[in-house]
Order: C-alpha cells, then structure tokens, then sequence
C-alpha cells in the first residue's frame, strides 16, 4: 500500500494535477478567511466594473496630508487619458469636414489641435451624414476637453450652512497627490464586478468551492450507486445480475443529460438547492461505473484468489470486501475523480441553461456563466465576468484528469512510457 | 483394490455445459466415477478436456448443468453457505497457479489464521494458534518467524506452493484435490512438494485427487488413474491397468507424448543395454 503511493507520487502527471488541485483547494478554503464579505452582496452601482484597484474620491481629497510632486510628464499623461488616439482621429476628421486644411492639422500636436478644435467646432453645425450617435460623441468630446490644458487647480466648494453660499474650503492643485496608503477607502476589485455589482472574485472563489462540493457529492453518489450495483450484478450474477443490467440499459439509452433537465425542471426553480443538483447529477451519472466495475468483478470472481476464499468458508460479503474490492479500488478511485470532474462539468452546463441552483443562495461556476451569458457580457467584451469562470473550470477538470491519467499509468503499467 | 474401501466421492452422470444454443460447449459430458478413501486418484487429460471444471464441480465452486456428487455415500448438499462451509472442512484444493492463488493485499499470516478458525479454532488463545501455524509451516521446511507479516508475493512460486500445503496441513480435510499442484513450478521445487504432497497423505490418510497431464507423474503416484477426453471419462482402471496395458487410442497416444515415460516404457533392459554400450 506504501508502495503504491510512493509509486502515485512518483508519477510527473498526477503530481501536476495534484498539485493545481491542490492550489485550487487552498485558495478556496483560506481566500473566504481573509476576505470575509459574503459573496452575493451588491457593493457596486452599475454593471460590470472593470478589474483594478478602486480609490475613494473623497477620502483622496480630504486626505490628511497632500503631497506635491512635481513630475515631468503628468500633463502629458493626463491629456493622453481624456485624448485618446481614437478621439485624435476623430478630431482630424471633423476639422477637415469643417474647412481646416488637411496640411494644418498634426494630430501628435495636442496644443495646437485643441486650439484648432475650439475655433472650428461648433455643436449646432450639422455636417451631411452625420449620424445622431456621432454628433453627440463630439459633444461628449468637446465637454470632457474643456479646461484641458489650464495650468491651475480647482476649487473645492461647500455650502454654508448659515448664509447658503458657496465657500471655498480647498483647491486641488494638478500636482498634489495622495499616498494610497493614506486613503481611508481602497478596495481592490482583482476581477472587477459581475452584471449585479458584486465582487466578482470573492464570488468566484465561493462558486468554485460550491461547485466542487457539488462535484464531491454527486461524484460520490454516483460511484456509491455504481460501485455496489456493479459488485453484487457482478458477483452474484444470474438473474440479480439480468435486473440490475436491464435498468442500467435504460439509464444508458436515455442519455443522461436529458434526464438531468427533466429531473431538473420538475423539481421547480424553488426547490432546486445545490445539494439537490449535486444529487440529482450523482443519481444520473452511475451507469458507467456500474458496467465497468460489474466487468471488472465478473473477470475476477473465478480468479484463484476467489475460489480460496470460498473454500476458506468465508462469506459472500467478507468475499466481495477483502478479496475483490481491493482488487478494483484503484479502478474505483479513478471512476471516483473522474465523476467529480463530470459533475462539475454538468453543474456548469446544467447551469447555464438556467435549470442549475436557484440563484438567491450561493453562486456556482454555472451559475456565474449563466448570469454572464443573461446579461451578455460576452457580446459587450466584459470578459472578467466569464472568462475566469472558464478558467477556474478549465483547470479543476485539467487537474483532475490528469490525476486520473497519472493513476491509471501506475496502476496499468502497460500503459507507462 | 479390495471391495471393502469405502466410497468417498461418487459422480453420476455429472455434466457441465457452458453457454447456450449455437455457442453451448459441453464441457464435462456424463462422467461417472466411485473415488474409494485414502486413494490417491489421478485425473489424466490433455488442455480443454475438462479436468478443472470436474475438479471445480467436485469442489462446489460450479453448479453442475446435471448428475449427482454423493460424498462419503450421502447426496453432497450444497444449497446454503453454512452447508457449503461443512462441505469444505471434508475437501479442500491446491490450484495450479501459486501467484494467482492469493489474495495478494493479505499477509500470510491471516490466510492460515483463516484455516484455523475455519476448522473451529477461532477462540483459540494466540499464542496457541502461532504454535499451530509454526507446526504447519516447519511441515513443510518454512520458517514462520520469516514468513510473518510478510505478503504472499514476497514469497517464490516453491514457497508459495509449500505454504498452500501447509495451509492443508492446518485444515486436514478428508479430500485433498490438487489441480496441477506442480505444473507452475520448476522441477526440482516439483519434486519437494510431491514428497510433502505424499507425506501429508500419510499423515492424515486423506484420499488425494490429482488433476494433471503429466501421465508418468499419474503412473508413479496414484492407486487408480481416470482419463479424460474432450469431456468424458474413456478409461479407468488401477495404474497398472490403465498405462501399462491402455486400451483406447488416446491414452496411449498420451503415454506415447510423454518423453520421460517412453523411455523408462521401453523396458529397462533397453535403458542398461544402452548403458552397457556407452560403456
């Protein structure tokens, strides 16, 4: 037994796997101590922020101390970001609708080409084959180049609460900065957030750990189911084995998935828990193992080993316990993974076309690519709202597979390189 | 052979068939036989002749497709797992292949703990049953201090084989059939386990069944020798009977396919004339 495991952890494939699983598992299990927000409380207001670290406006500007730095290319920098090279174009282009010579503009020339804007454009102008989306982009335009290229700083304005004027209470110079360390409120959104405003990678991490669970209980269901109808059909043979293989070819010539969406429909929305989906996936899915490990038995149980133990008098149960389960359990581990792997594959696909958990309690790799794909964050290219998703599912199956394929190499030593 | 013996397994029309319509193989074909107590009996028979679906329909672990097993002179009842556990205490087997004869994730030691227990010395004290299983081991020249805690494939094939008679040495069944006991082993390991095979019997007077195909081995150990072909019985008789003077064609084609018997077969005057030329 030793033996084998040091055997198992020699094998290159399944150390890889076990050890991306293992990443996996730890980052689900330790991320929810570190970050305890729950994971479907709504913090944003809109729909799918993009990924980055988030700092509080106010807090920055009523910052306790201000730093002035004095930097060479801030201007420049803060000019390229409200000036896109896009934005350029587009300047380029109306100016030479509006009658400035092509010659005159250089584009790379942002002094010049402001100046040449603020002459030329005029909002009431209707150029011929302007569309009315285009006209309000230049007034958009237009609006966030205002003040531009002003030297000075802005004015921070309060209302007085006794006379109801306006009274300058600070100016925020172009060359003050805060340190972030110093901001009360910074909140990193590594992966921004989903379509709801939540966080999408708090989310992320607790649908993997649902999902796995899920994965978990189906699988060992599934196996469960399989391994004892596929022992006594097996053993037992006759007419226990006829039964048990009729109703194992009717699961086999409805495919399951079918099934799972009906069993999943009828269950209804409001009753349809992740552990009832898990259930419902392990309940669905032990037909494989059933057939392979009845084989597996019916080839082992004239072997020698077998008959000895009748003779020793042994029972039937003590029989199928000690002499033919060890002999298929590295068979039975390996079904057992690769259950866990299809299960969370089914989850997620069962997810996405909306007959997974319900969605008020916790989220599931599914469930996250169902609400990515309802609110089309494909199609409007918020791709932090799917793609680690995909990732996160990529890598569990990867993982497990390769497990899998590790295991069968050492215990099928005709399949080692 | 005197009339006195007593019958310990008789077989009446007993059949086996595998398989159904097109694809049916009748694999032992109405063999009658009468094995008398404390005989040793050799099952003589090329591959596919059913020698081990006998030796397995003998044993219980098949059903037979028809015919009667009587042991000891009453109708073998089998029906139940309790009855069958009575069945064997009286016989027991040695198979072919000792590697494949073990539950390999056992130690040694539980695979003769099980025969004492089996023959009712579960409550035994420990020490007492270490005793037994020391006994049983040094009967067949193996050390149990060596072998304990040790798994049955860190043992050779010879070991492997030995320990299977130690563990009839434990059992003392009244039958004791061997399903070619030696045909995995090389010869010299082959002679051992014959002389432990031998002085088994004669320690507890057990009636021997040998299943094999090695005729000259038949002629040289057994009391009675049945031949089989393609599912039946053809010829049974004492061992002189039967391989001195053969009666039907097979046989002495099976004789005749023995190296080592033709030439002890071809009288010994031939073997010393041959000596006296070399010489």
């Amino acid at each position: 037994m030793k033996h084998t495991l040091q055997q198992v952890f020699r094998s290159g494939k399944f150390v890889v796997g076990f050890i991306i699983f293992c990443i996996l598992l730890l980052i689900v299990l330790i991320y929810p101590l570190i970050v305890t927000d729950p994971p479907l409380t709504i913090i944003a207001q809109g729909t799918f922020f993009p990924p980055g670290i988030y700092v509080n406006t106010y807090d920055s500007v009523n910052s306790p101390s201000t730093y002035i730095l004095n930097l060479e290319n801030a201007g420049v920098k803060r000019i390229a970001s409200k000036l896109s090279d896009e934005d350029r174009l587009a300047m380029q282009e109306f100016l030479i609708v509006a009658g400035v010579p092509a010659e005159d503009i250089d584009i790379t020339n942002t002094p010049q080409l402001l100046e040449q804007w603020n002459s030329n454009y005029d909002p009431s102008k209707n150029i011929s084959g302007m569309t009315l989306a285009r006209s309000r982009y230049f007034q958009r335009l237009n609006t966030s180049l205002k003040g531009l290229l002003k030297p000075e700083g802005e004015i921070l304005a309060a209302i007085n609460a006794d006379s109801g004027d306006l009274e300058q209470i600070g100016l925020v110079n172009q060359n003050d900065y805060v340190n972030v360390g110093e901001v009360a409120n910074v909140r990193l959104l590594a992966l921004g957030t989903d379509n709801f405003g939540r966080d999408m990678l708090t989310e992320l991490v607790r649908a993997a750990g649902v999902s796995l669970l899920i994965g978990l209980v189906a699988g060992l269901v599934a196996t469960l189911i399989g391994l004892v109808l596929g022992l006594v059909s097996g053993y037992i043979g006759g007419i226990v084995d006829d039964l048990i293989m009729f109703v194992t070819n009717l699961f086999i010539v409805i495919p399951s998935f079918v099934l799972l969406i009906l069993i999943s429909f009828s269950i209804g929305q409001n009753k349809r828990g992740a552990f009832t989906i898990a259930l419902v996936i392990g309940l669905t899915s032990w037909v494989w193992t059933a057939r392979a490990v009845r084989s597996q038995v019916i080839s082992l149980r004239n072997r020698d080993h077998v008959n000895l133990s009748k003779l020793s008098g042994h029972s039937i149960f003590h029989i199928i316990l000690n002499d033919i389960l060890p002999y298929i359990a590295s068979y039975v581990i390996m079904a057992f993974i690769l259950q866990i792997s299809s299960a969370i594959l089914v989850e997620a696909s069962l997810s996405i076309i909306g007959l997974g958990p319900r969605t008020t309690e916790v989220p599931t790799l599914g469930l996250l690519m169902n609400w990515a794909m309802i609110y089309q964050a494909h199609i409007i290219g918020k791709w932090w709202a799917y793609f680690p998703v995909l990732v996160v599912i990529a890598l569990i199956t990867f993982s497990m597979n390769l497990m899998n394929t590790g295991l069968d190499q050492v215990f099928n030593p005709a399949l080692r390189e | 052979m005197t009339d006195e013996k007593k019958s310990c397994l008789r077989g009446s029309g007993l059949t086996k068939i595998f398989g159904l319509g097109q694809k049916k193989t009748v694999a032992v074909d109405h063999v009658d036989f009468n094995f008398y107590a404390g005989e040793i009996i050799s099952i003589v028979g090329e591959s596919g002749s059913g020698k081990t679906t006998l030796a397995k329909m003998l044993l219980g672990l098949i059903s037979t497709t028809e015919g009667e097993i009587y042991f000891e002179g009453k109708l073998r009842d089998i029906s139940t797992q309790k009855k069958k556990r009575e069945y064997w205490k009286g016989i027991q087997a040695i198979f072919q292949d000792p590697y494949s004869s073990y539950n390999i994730f056992n130690k040694i030691d539980t695979v003769l703990l099980d025969c004492i227990k089996m023959r009712g010395g579960g409550r035994l004290p420990h020490a007492k049953k270490i005793e037994m299983i020391s006994e049983a081991c040094s009967f067949v020249n193996l050390k149990f201090e060596e072998l304990t805690n040790k798994y049955p494939f860190e043992l050779s094939g010879g070991q492997m084989q030995r320990l299977m008679i130690a563990r009839i040495f434990l059992l003392k069944p009244k039958v004791l059939l061997a399903d070619e006991p030696t045909s995995m082993i090389d010869a010299c390991s082959r002679a051992t386990i014959l002389d432990m095979l031998m002085a088994l019997r004669k320690e507890t007077g057990m009636t021997l069944i040998f299943i094999t195909h090695d005729i000259g081995l038949a002629y040289f150990v057994s009391d009675s020798v049945y031949i089989m072909e393609h599912g039946k019985l053809i010829e049974s008789g004492t061992a002189d009977e039967v391989i001195l003077h053969p009666k039907k064609a097979y046989t002495k084609r099976l004789i005749n396919d023995v190296p080592k018997i033709h030439e002890e077969w071809d009288l010994s005057t031939v073997k010393v004339s041959s000596i006296w030329n070399e010489a």
